[in-house]
């Protein structure tokens, strides 16, 4: 099982299609995100920066009881920093979860590799799992990287602003050591069922991506005001995407008896 | 002597929907044989190999293979079986040796000792140079011999062979003949799927032949060819005057259903042809026309019945038995 999981994760790591997203995706989330975001103050005289610091004014009562230790631009920073990124973070684990999904489930089946697997003398049980470990595993570790390296680039990007270490929150810890999990267990689940019905990676790796919108929804649901994430919303949405990752596994796990995999044409 | 029997299939059924893939088959192979599956695309050669390594669900009848049921008791069958599949087994982006440790690995083969066996099968089949280069570089003959070797990498007991040849060359098929031969030797057995009759021929003990996933011939390659070929094929070596046309003479001979030149060059100022005669004395009457148009005759050679000659017995009584007679034109037009 170990092996398989080994086999795999080489030839992920030596596919371009697989690698670019998996390294640029949580670059652009951890590193490029906060550093800009921690200009933004600084940016406060250009055209529609204010607008911004309007749009605070419209949030939540919690949320801008959260803000008022800060000064105005310190509250301009933590709003991004800390709330309005928050969904955007958890992009990190599901997609790389999708994509070692595509690359593992449907890719596999593309370059027919799999039939010669499916006659060692594995079992149903521990293929699917040695499956779901290639990309659970990869997917967690990379998003609790990320969320390290979140930590350091915010503190330090933010600190002419804030001039403490103010990151990171309960919530966020909540969001990274079981949101996170949670997401990438769903776009695994999303994926292998979405790989059971299309015959290329590509298909499969862009099909999955559809189970990026409930993130989008809860990052614009943020930035107009209308969602706020307490710790407490975050552990909740923790336990939804838990069930809906549950759901999916247990569709998606149906889908990959032997039997089944080889009597599809 | 039960336990003399590897494969016991008895009317084995796979449907597919409407096609029937493996139709009520019954196949017995004795330890240490090498059986020969023949049949045309979709014949249900490879619906079979996956029925009998457990695969694939059966629909209908039974098999015992190595004594276990393929379906239920599949993960200790597979540790003893090895299949060579038409598909590749290695990941392009995986080197072969890379490649082979994984399926040595998941087969079994014990740490210690793993990677002095993976060198051993790359040996076997010429790879060594190559082993460490990404498999997406290989040329297809080098895959299938890759192919070959992860099959072979854990010793099986039982081994299925996919149409195995396809895109071998001399060397690489003799040396995959060579292997099989060894294996038998050490008391494995082979079921050998392939539309490679010379092959087959030369090595297998047994063949049986498919035909829309029923067996419609069995026997030794040369009992099969004794039963089913019609007229032998006969070559013949002549002068390769100018004067006159061996063929054109040989083409008015009755009782010659073909003649051909043959593939291979005969000696010096001599041609090699190849005929296919009704019975023994149009041989006789073919040399006397040769001899009266002024043709010298150097030798004249049969050709024993080969499996090819079998084969397409087989298929043109397969379509006269199995081919419905044309409905009258009222009929069935309204389905
Ligand atoms: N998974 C499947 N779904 C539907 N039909 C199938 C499936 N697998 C095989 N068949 C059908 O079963 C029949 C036998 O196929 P099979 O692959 O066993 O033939 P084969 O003898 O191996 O042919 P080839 O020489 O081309 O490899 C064919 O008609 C094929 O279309
Ligand atoms: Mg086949």
């Amino acid at each position: 099982m170990r092996a398989i999981v080994a086999k795999d994760l080489t030839v992920v790591r030596r596919s371009k299609a697989v690698m670019l997203p998996l390294v640029l995706v949580p670059l652009v989330m951890v590193l490029v995100l906060p550093v800009v975001a921690s200009f933004a103050p600084r940016l406060a005289e250009v055209p529609g920066a204010s607008d911004i610091a309007q749009m605070l004014d419209t949030m939540p009562e919690a949320m801008q009881a959260q803000l008022a230790p800060y000064t105005n631009e310190g509250r301009l920073v933590v709003f991004l920093l800390v709330y309005l990124f928050a969904p955007l973070y958890l992009i990190v684990p599901l997609m790389v979860a999708s994509v070692i999904a595509a690359d593992t489930f449907a890719g596999e089946r593309e370059r027919k590799t799999l039939e010669a697997l499916l006659h060692t003398p594995t079992s149903d049980t521990e293929l699917v799992v040695a499956k779901l470990a290639s990309g659970f595993v990869p997917a967690v570790l990379v998003g609790w990287a990320s969320f390290a390296l979140y930590t350091l680039v915010a503190n330090v990007a933010a600190w002419p602003v804030i001039g403490h270490v103010f990151f990171p929150t309960v919530m966020w810890w909540v969001l990274a050591l079981v949101v996170g999990p949670g997401v990438a267990a769903i776009g695994l689940g999303a994926t292998v069922i979405v790989s059971s019905r299309v015959s290329t990676f590509q298909e499969a790796y862009q099909v999955g991506g559809v189970v990026v919108l409930p993130i989008v929804l809860l990052v614009v649901g943020q930035a107009a005001g209308v969602v706020f994430l307490s710790t407490a919303l975050v552990a909740a949405v923790g336990i939804v995407f838990w069930l809906l990752a549950a759901v999916l596994l247990v569709i998606g796990v149906r889908t990959l008896r032997r039997g089944e995999l080889l009597a599809r044409s | 002597m039960k336990d003399d029997v590897v494969v016991d299939a008895r009317a084995l059924t796979r449907r597919f929907g409407e096609t029937v893939a493996v139709d009520a088959l019954d196949l017995r192979v004795r330890r240490a044989e090498i059986v020969g599956m023949l049949g045309h695309n979709g014949a249900g050669k490879t619906t079979t190999v996956r029925l009998l390594n457990g695969v694939l669900a059966a629909t209908g009848g039974s098999a015992t293979v190595l004594g276990l049921d393929p379906w239920r008791d599949g993960v200790r069958l597979r540790r003893r079986t090895g299949v060579a599949t038409e598909t590749p087994a290695v990941d392009d982006r995986l080197t072969g040796r890379e490649g082979l440790t994984f399926f040595a690995r998941i087969y079994g083969v014990p740490e210690v000792g793993l990677a002095r066996r993976v060198d051993e099968v790359l040996g076997i089949f010429d790879l060594v140079d190559a082993a460490d280069e990404r498999v997406g570089g290989y040329s297809r003959g080098m895959k299938q011999r890759l192919s070959l070797a992860r099959t072979l990498v854990h010793g099986p007991e039982l081994l299925f062979l996919d149409e195995p040849t396809a895109g071998l060359d001399p060397v690489a098929a003799r040396a995959l003949d060579d292997q099989v031969r060894t294996l038998r030797a050490s008391g494995a057995t082979v079921l050998l799927c392939t539309h490679n009759l010379v092959q087959a021929q030369a090595l297998c003990d047994r063949v049986v032949v498919l035909e829309r996933g029923r067996v419609v011939a069995e026997g030794t390659p040369a009992e099969l060819a004794r039963a089913l070929a019609k007229g032998g094929h006969v070559v013949i070596d002549v002068e390769a005057g100018d004067s006159v046309d061996p063929i054109t003479v040989l083409r008015r001979v009755p009782g010659l259903r073909s003649v051909e030149a043959h593939d291979a060059i005969a000696g010096d100022g001599a041609r090699r042809l190849r005929m296919q005669a009704d019975d023994r004395a149009a041989v006789a009457t073919a040399v006397d026309a040769l001899v009266r148009a002024n043709v010298r005759v150097f030798a004249v050679e049969p050709e024993a019945p080969g499996l090819e000659d079998v084969y397409f017995a087989l298929h043109e009584r397969a379509r006269s038995v199995v081919a419905p007679p044309t409905p009258p034109a009222a009929a069935g037009v309204e389905s």
